[in-house]
């Protein structure tokens, strides 16, 4: 059963206090909290595992590779991954992203075209625009509507036999919206496209099942799912990541090496030159055992509740307005009161102890369609309650006051 | 009145406030009745990059003295930079130049002029002195 007070007590960060006040922690779509038992993992590893994998013949790093190889194992359990050697564990979301973008280079070329939508995390806008310098191809956007949705026809319409790749963020970071993902692979594959679905914001709401999906790739850090920061993954199809080449040369990721010639190693680690975040692989391993242990059904239905009750709450609050208005949206109200700029009313709530996101949220192309400079943005996670969101709602009511 | 009067001089108004609030309630309203700048310096290339809120900075020199005007779009920055300007304004390039910010700790606002705080008043500051720098060049 879930029982939000029981939960609670596994996240010990949730009982500091803030400028003196009760921590409301509303910004886990930048980062989320950490259980105690992904935090004994991580303990437990320095005190008794802690070694270089992969290359030992010693107890200690055999130990470690397993426990490394393990949670490779649950992550490709948990997306459904038909492969182990599917997951390619990298520092996070945007090292995936890069990734994949620089492994693009060498299969495009002039004319080709790559689709992305309008309600990207701009930074990741960057790889893509690099790929096309690099290679002559061009980019296209998907655009928004008021609601923050995709306008899907416009997607229907961009497709064409030149499209290689289309980017998509499963959910909007800024906004919340949940894109019909499902129907994107589909019409991409129909052309041919090979789909990177950004998964960052979704990991930590909905399940995904990347076979039923068929997307060819999945990226998602660690640190979105109660994981610690610096660790994440890349699913890619097999066939996909024998065709793309390597991305960084290093330790681990050769079969041989000469001066003549170097081959690589097979999947994963042709893509995991170095010593990689053997602690974080472990701990992300561990952070998705938890939310597993929580249950996804569980949490995306509690989180709904928390949505639906906050979005109620805050549009008593007159000239509050809402940005990303869609049905289909994860716990993420991204808002503005009227006349008030964001940063002064995240200033008022972080002395209240309430720990909001503000600014453009790293989507200033949303920020431009609504012609707004950024929105406060409070995202709830299943470790929240409805008392935390009255306690948001009397401090925005006290920003107004102050502020206006 | 020397840059370090004025700062002693807010120090002691802000010592009066009791708690955040009195404090917050009092920029606030600092940045809500001063038109600090004339529209026509509210220009891009005056703004200095700060994440979040966009803030303006206009300098001119008048009898040796530095003018400076500022604005920002955010309430709370702008009451602050309403505070800068009343320390740094009307005053001789070099005494800008060598002046401290540590007052801003005193009354408690520390946090908004931390270097790791995206709200452009770092950079507001730094922009004041290379100001000052340009018109100490200018004066020898
Ligand atoms: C949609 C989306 N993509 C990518 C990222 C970047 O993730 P990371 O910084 O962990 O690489 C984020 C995180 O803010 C995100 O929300």
């Amino acid at each position: 059963m879930f029982n939000v007070e029981d939960i609670r007590k596994d996240f010990p960060i949730l009982s500091r206090k803030v400028n003196g006040k009760p921590l409301v922690y509303f910004d886990n779509a930048a980062t989320s909290q950490t259980p105690q038992q992904v935090i004994d993992v991580i303990v437990d590893y320095y005190s008794n595992y802690n070694a270089n994998i992969h290359r030992g013949v010693h107890t200690l790093s055999q130990e470690a590779t397993d426990l490394y190889e393990q949670a490779r194992h649950k992550i490709q359990a948990h997306f459904n991954a038909k492969f182990a050697h599917e997951i390619i564990f990298t520092s996070g979301t945007t090292h995936s992203i890069n990734l994949v973008a620089n492994g693009f280079s060498s299969l495009l070329k002039k004319g080709d075209e790559i689709i992305v939508s309008a309600l990207e995390h701009h930074s990741n806008i960057v790889p893509w625009q690099m790929l096309c310098e690099r290679t002559g191809a061009s980019l296209k956007v998907i655009p928004m509507n008021a609601e923050g949705e995709l306008v899907i026809s416009e997607f229907d319409a961009l497709l064409s036999k030149n499209t290689k790749l289309v980017f998509v963020n499963h959910i909007s970071n800024a906004l919340g919206t949940i894109n019909p993902i499902e129907y994107i692979i589909e019409k991409a594959h129909q052309v041919g496209a090979a789909v990177l679905i950004d998964g960052a914001q979704s990991a930590p709401h909905i399940k995904p099942d990347v076979q039923a999906l068929n997307v060819d790739f999945y990226v998602t850090s660690a640190h979105k799912t109660c994981g610690p920061t610096g660790v994440g993954m890349l699913y890619g199809k097999e066939e996909w990541l024998n065709k793309l080449p390597p991305y960084q040369g290093g330790g681990e990721m050769i079969d041989e090496v000469t001066f003549q010639k170097t081959t690589y190693a097979a999947l994963p680690h042709k893509f995991e030159a170095g010593t990689p975040n053997i602690c974080g692989g472990i701990a992300f391993g561990a952070a998705l055992d938890y939310m597993n242990s929580v249950g996804f059904k569980a949490i995306a239905n509690y989180e709904h509740e928390l949505l639906e009750y906050a979005t109620k709450k805050l549009l008593e609050i007159e000239g509050l307005k809402i940005y990303g208005t869609s049905k289909q949206k994860t716990s993420v109200i991204s808002f503005n009161l009227e006349g008030i700029h964001p940063y002064d009313v995240g200033t008022i709530l972080d002395k209240l102890g309430i720990a909001v996101r503000t600014g453009h949220h790293c989507a200033q192309p949303i920020m431009d369609f609504y012609k707004i400079p950024g929105t406060v943005r409070a995202s709830f996670a299943f470790y929240n309650t409805k008392a935390e969101i009255d306690t948001l709602v009397e401090g925005v009511k006290k920003a107004k006051m102050m502020l206006s | 009145m020397s840059i370090e009067d004025i700062q002693n001089e807010i120090i002691d108004e802000f010592s009066m406030f009791e708690d955040w609030e009195e404090r917050y309630q009092y920029m606030i309203d600092l940045g809500k009745d001063l038109p600090l700048i004339n529209d026509q310096y509210k220009t891009d290339s005056n703004i200095i990059k700060g994440c979040q809120s966009k803030v303006w900075v206009h300098a001119e020199m008048n009898d040796d003295k530095i003018e400076f005007t500022a604005d920002s779009d955010a309430i709370i920055t702008k009451g602050i930079i309403a505070i800068l300007i009343r320390a740094f304004s009307n005053q001789h390039p070099q005494d800008i130049i060598d002046a401290n910010t540590d007052f801003i700790d005193k009354i408690g606002l520390k946090e908004h002029l931390s270097p790791t705080r995206a709200n452009g008043l770092v950079s507001m500051v730094k922009q004041l002195k290379m100001y000052a720098i340009a018109y100490q060049t200018q004066l020898k």
